[in-house]
């Protein structure tokens, strides 16, 4: 069928907290993405899904096991796999133009590629604001603007950060349509970390579902539903059910060990 | 209603003093007060202008009608200094001349103070230019390479509390002219705060910057250039600021004591003759220097950092 992207396998990743012990963030984690697909990686906080997708983007590194895209392995970050943070992360001191063009710049081939600036501002739909500074626009706008300075580099893949997480419900929405268009449009593959429950189905191709302590996959649920999606149809509804059970099955057991 | 007032409050000031000044007569021999009485006309026509610029504006009225009270005490201010100092003598001589005196001296020694001008601007510029791009650079290195930080923290840490005044024997004896000696002083003023900041503003970089950059492909030239530089900017121009005020120390002094012109030179030649009237002169154009001086460092510091403006809490004066 489609050839495989992203292959991460057996990753191991621990952490050292504030009082010296041990945390395991991810715990033999091995999953493979394929070329195109939109894939949501859902779980409570905690669970090692930003871990997970630091170590694709190759800005966090596995203490055991190995990740590769397209056969290559994962060693340091790279523009073919654009990162889209959870906070607004444009450069304060650039116009939303000039930030978007950061992808261009700090690969030095800006003076080739200058007229696909206008094209990914139109297509993120920051007509009108190019000369705008990042806190002269609303918080949507702000990731809008992050999202085309990753694709301007024509990324493999777009890994994105909960980056709909300080947004509001109609602001979400808008970006959410707006991600889907993209996708479609580039055919950049999607990998998407989020902890909405409706975002995840009403997006994504395949579900990740991961648990926490120690933080690992506990199932991958693949969304049949045809697209456009209706966040209100009967098959949505069940599907979400079935999601949110998984996971409060999930969360149940680490919920014991906490209490004292 | 208020308008009028305050253009009445405004031009009767210096109105008084004008004909206090050309119809009371003078105790004190041989002085011209033509140029402060140019100098009076010259308010009277600027706040003119300024009224009839205002009028027509609500917003502007109001601007003008604020400092109505303070050029009304301007005025009458100057006009007491003129009775006192100049026309009755009642001030102890020579050490507190009237406006008439001081004034005259723009006039009569204008070749003699331009030079004088001159010298301490070259001395400014090239001082403090040296200073800034010092301190950068410095700044820079310890702030991002951890090799320079460990060498050269400490020895900035030391060498930066001296006051820059301090190496005057040392810079005299070592640079073989005053002109170099002066120069450098006025840029050690730079090389502390400005080095110090610039560093400060680049290790201060929100570390998610540096990981956009790394998965945009910006390589470290980029990072830091692109990312850690523009991000001390601010910094750097706090830094500018406090080593302006020191600079402007250190030149002074440094003029007073080792250079063979400049503002500081002409004061205390002034003061050897006993010409205080030529101290205040000297001290006044000092004013206004050193004012334009930070008003073009505001100016090159608002473009530089137009982008924050909104973003942080601005005080606005007047």
């Amino acid at each position: 069928m489609s050839e495989s992207r992203i292959e991460v396998t057996g990753v191991y990743r621990t952490y050292t907290d504030v009082n010296g012990g041990e945390v395991t963030a991810l715990q033999e984690v091995s999953l493979s993405i394929n070329k195109g697909e939109f894939i949501s990686i859902i779980g409570p906080s905690g669970c090692g899904k930003t871990t997970l997708l630091r170590l694709m983007a190759g800005l966090d590194t596995p203490e055991l096991g190995t990740l590769s895209l397209d056969g290559a392995e994962i060693h340091s970050p790279s523009p073919e796999r654009g990162y889209v943070f959870q906070q607004s992360s444009l450069f304060p001191w650039l116009t939303v133009e000039r930030n978007i063009a950061a992808g261009l710049k700090a690969r030095g081939v800006f003076r080739q590629n200058k007229d696909e600036i206008q094209k990914y501002i139109d297509m993120v739909g920051l007509c009108g604001f190019e000369r705008s500074y990042p806190h002269q626009i609303s918080g949507g706008m702000a990731q809008r603007a992050a999202i085309a300075r990753s694709l301007i580099n024509h990324p493999a893949v777009l890994l994105l950060d909960e980056p709909m997480g300080a947004l509001d419900s109609f602001t979400r929405a808008d970006l959410q349509d707006k991600l889907l268009e993209l996708w479609k449009t580039d055919g950049t593959t999607m990998i998407l970390v989020t902890h909405d429950v409706d975002e995840a189905i009403y997006l994504s191709d395949r579900l990740v579902i991961m648990t926490p302590r120690p933080g690992k996959i506990s199932e991958i649920i693949t969304i049949k539903l045809g697209r456009p999606r209706n966040r209100g149809s009967q098959d949505f509804l069940s599907l979400r059910k079935q999601v949110l059970e998984t996971l409060n099955l999930a969360s149940a057991v680490p919920e014991q060990e906490y209490s004292l | 209603m208020k308008f009028i007032i305050s253009t009445v409050m405004t031009l009767s000031g210096f109105l008084l003093a004008e004909i206090v000044s050309v119809i009371v007569p003078t105790k004190s021999p041989g002085v011209d007060d033509r140029a402060y009485r140019v100098i009076l006309a010259g308010l009277f026509i600027l706040y003119l202008g300024m009224a009839a610029y205002a009028a027509f504006k609500p917003e502007r009225r109001e601007k003008f009608n604020k400092r109505a009270p303070f050029r009304l005490a301007m005025g009458l201010a100057l006009m007491v200094w003129d009775l006192l100092g100049t026309k009755f003598l009642i001030l102890p001589m020579p050490f507190f001349p009237g406006p008439s005196q001081i004034t005259w001296v723009f006039v009569d020694e204008r070749g003699l103070l331009f030079g004088h001008i001159l010298f301490s601007l070259r001395l400014y510029f090239f001082g403090f230019t040296s200073g800034v791009i010092l301190g950068v650079g410095t700044g820079v290195l310890i702030g991002w390479f951890a090799r320079a930080n460990y060498w050269i923290m400490p020895i900035l840490k030391m060498t930066g509390v001296i006051p820059a005044v301090a190496w005057m024997p040392f810079a005299l004896t070592v640079f073989p002219s005053s002109l170099i000696a002066g120069c450098f002083l006025v840029s050690m003023c730079g090389w502390f705060p400005i080095g110090f900041q610039t560093a400060r503003g680049i290790a201060n970089t929100p570390k998610v910057y540096f990981e956009v950059a790394e998965t945009i492909g910006g390589k470290e030239w980029y990072q830091l250039f692109h990312i850690a530089l523009p991000n001390a900017l601010p910094s750097i121009f706090t830094g500018v600021a406090t080593a302006n005020g020191l600079a402007f120390t250190t030149l002074v002094m440094t003029e007073m004591m080792g250079a063979r012109g400049g503002l500081g030179y002409y004061i205390n030649w002034a003061k050897a003759w006993s010409s205080y009237y030529k101290v205040y002169a000297a001290i006044i154009i000092m004013a206004v220097l050193f004012s334009l001086i930070m008003k073009l460092i505001a100016f090159i510091q608002g473009r530089a950092l137009i982008w924050q403006r909104g973003l942080v809490n601005e005080r606005v004066s007047n």
